[in-house]
């Protein structure tokens, strides 16, 4: 993680932006760390592209500041910031080689000849596509684009790398592959990544911190794991994976404990981190379908509730039933990985669930 | 089927069978244009090469249609550019303005055109008959680049930008060599109309015929009609060269761009 003492390399400050009546961004505040790997994660349309093209310079912003390595960019075009993109189309240059779009940003370097050469071939080398240079950039596979739009914006030395969707044109096996390389390639050359992805997957698996976005406003910032556990609203909770969601009442509120009755499993001691209203309150709880158990013949645990299985559906490495629970409105989802010798129970089985309440999230 | 067959055929020859006449008079040796030929002569040909009115016709018909090209097409640049690029007020009212002379008859043009220029004091030239085929001939160069402009990938532009050059050099880096085919086609479709524009030269060239307006002076003198075949034989063989010249270049443009060929603009 990040020496927090020092300097933000972004810092955005009240931001807003408008196209005409259209209010696309509404007051963003953040502050990105150096070298860090962040993520800005949403559905379309939540302006998250925005956010990013106004950081590199492609979109004014109609109110506050943006802050890059201390400085305000304001009025600062795109070809004059520290900061360069890969865009989702690529935008490999189709009438110029590999290595000429490689080192397309080195024209103005001042660097000879050789220098230039020695600096494309070790940064075709870096994206695992040394020997290409000579190749024609039209003939090259998706993956290879990516790798060559990556490898053009990182020979700048930029301190902060842009990624527009990097990845939503590559086919599931290539991204995957994709996901891992570039957080390997980003904790080499140490340079700040902020990716904007509609992929809360691809987001938990390479971000140091993600800013799930919704209509123009961070609903939340966080570390991945606090943001899959610790939701901040139920919005973020379904946003990210799937998440349960049960009515639950306030009955008690101590200084280290709120306790909720929750039908269908029971009364649960909350830790307060988001206590809403007072005692008598509506509320409710979330809880992820892996932090739910089946029990299989001869299983204990200390809180179970009881059910019924209404459907399973097989994945694989893993079966999910939704069960309704005795006494509770809606279904629960529950995930639970194939083992040699577990049976998969059928509709209408009746199943006993084990439940932990440090896994689950109160809602207001 | 074979209805449409016999309908494709007829029409084909109704489309290509005078231009093929052309020839066949060219080399006839004899004055009336008329089957039975006659026998084969190069004099008709030989003849152009000592006509000095129609070299004259014909390096100013030439030196218009070169001009024209290039001025349409560069207009036709930053109209299309505009157009695919930017938001502008009335854009649309604008664009189809630009357009509209596609549409008008081009009698009302050159009428029109005369009439102004006489009133602003311009005597008709070579030049007068430039800006009416500059008029005439920018829709089509607009409508050639729109789609160059349409097929290219707005990112590319960022990117250079993005990548340190200012929107002069990212322009000239990126923009012009990916237009390029697009260029080319529109120079040359340009040369073409201007070449063989007859309606607009007719009322502006004043004592300075372009090709077209003296062909139909000659058209006077029955025994000038094998000399103008010869003329005409020499100006369709130069169009089909120009023609597989610009579908060459748009073909090459096309695979260096990588793109998919959806049909030519001809």
């Amino acid at each position: 993680m990040k020496d927090t003492n020092q300097e933000p390399i972004i810092a955005l400050q009240g931001v807003h932006k408008f196209y005409g009546e259209y209010h696309a961004l509404r007051g963003i505040d953040a502050e990105i760390g150096q070298g860090e790997f962040f993520s800005l994660l949403g559905p379309s349309g939540c302006g998250k592209t925005t956010l990013l093209r106004a950081i590199a310079g492609f979109e004014d912003i109609s109110s506050g500041r943006i802050l890059l390595d201390g400085r305000d960019v304001e009025g600062v075009p795109p070809n004059k910031r520290p900061t360069n993109m890969v865009f989702q189309s690529y935008a490999i240059f189709p009438h110029l080689s590999v290595a000429e779009n490689v080192g397309f940003g080195l024209r103005k370097s001042g660097m000879s000849g050789s220098e230039k050469q020695t600096a494309v071939g070790q940064a075709l080398e870096m994206v695992g596509l040394d020997g290409f240079g000579s190749r024609a950039a039209h003939a090259l596979s998706g993956g290879q684009r990516q790798r060559v739009a990556l490898a053009r914006a990182l020979i700048l030395k930029p301190k902060v790398l842009l990624l527009d969707e990097p990845l939503s044109a590559l086919d599931k096996k290539m991204r995957e592959q994709m996901q891992t390389e570039l957080r390997r390639l980003q904790r080499q050359v140490g340079i700040t990544f902020i990716l904007v992805t509609h992929d809360q997957e691809e987001a938990l698996i390479m971000s140091d911190r993600i800013a799930v976005m919704f209509e123009g406003e961070i609903a939340q910032l966080a570390p991945p794991q606090a943001l899959y556990r610790r939701p901040a609203n139920r919005r973020v909770g379904e946003f990210i994976g799937m998440m349960n969601f049960l009515p639950a009442r306030v009955i008690a509120s101590g200084g280290a404990t709120v306790e909720v009755e929750v039908p269908g499993l029971g009364r649960a001691a909350l830790a307060p981190d988001q206590c809403p209203a007072g005692i008598g309150s509506e509320a409710s709880i979330g809880l992820r379908p892996e932090s739910l158990t089946l029990l299989f013949d001869g299983q204990s645990a200390d809180r179970v509730a009881q059910g019924v299985v209404e459907e399973h559906t097989y994945y694989g490495d893993m079966t999910y039933y939704d069960v309704r629970l005795d006494g509770a409105p809606n279904t629960v989802s529950v995930s639970m990985r194939n083992m040699p010798g577990r049976r998969v129970l059928e509709r209408g089985d009746r199943a006993d669930l084990a439940w932990d309440a440090r896994a689950m999230v109160l809602f207001g | 089927m074979r209805g449409l067959r016999i309908y494709a055929v007829a029409y084909l020859v109704f489309l290509y069978a005078p231009i093929v006449l052309l020839p066949l008079f060219a080399f006839n040796d004899g004055t009336i244009i008329a089957f039975p030929l006659q026998g084969f002569t190069f004099d008709w040909f030989i003849e152009l090469t000592r006509t000095e009115a129609l070299h004259d016709a014909t390096v100013n018909s030439i030196f218009i249609a070169v001009t024209t090209a290039i001025l349409a097409t560069c207009f036709g640049l930053f109209a299309a550019r505009a157009g695919n690029r930017h938001v502008f007020p009335a854009k649309g009212g604008i664009l189809g303005f630009i357009m509209l002379p596609l549409v008008l008859p081009e009698i009302i043009v050159a009428v029109s055109l005369l009439v102004a220029m006489l009133q602003i004091g311009l005597t008709p030239s070579i030049w007068t008959v430039i800006a009416g085929h500059v008029l005439i001939c920018t829709p089509f160069a607009i409508a050639i680049l729109n789609g160059s402009f349409a097929n290219m990938d707005q990112s590319l532009e960022e990117a250079a930008v993005d990548l340190g050059e200012t929107p002069l050099s990212t322009f000239r880096l990126v923009t012009l060599p990916l237009v390029m085919p697009g260029i080319i086609a529109s120079l040359l479709i340009c040369f073409t109309i201007s070449l063989d524009e007859f309606i607009i030269a007719f009322f502006l060239s004043g004592n300075e015929p372009t090709l077209p307006v003296y062909l139909w002076g000659q058209m006077r003198f029955p025994g000038r009609l094998p000399v103008i075949m010869a003329l005409g034989t020499i100006l369709v063989v130069l169009s089909i060269m120009l023609l597989i010249t610009a579908e060459y270049f748009r073909r090459r443009g096309l695979r260096r761009a990588g793109l998919r060929d959806t049909g030519g603009f001809l």
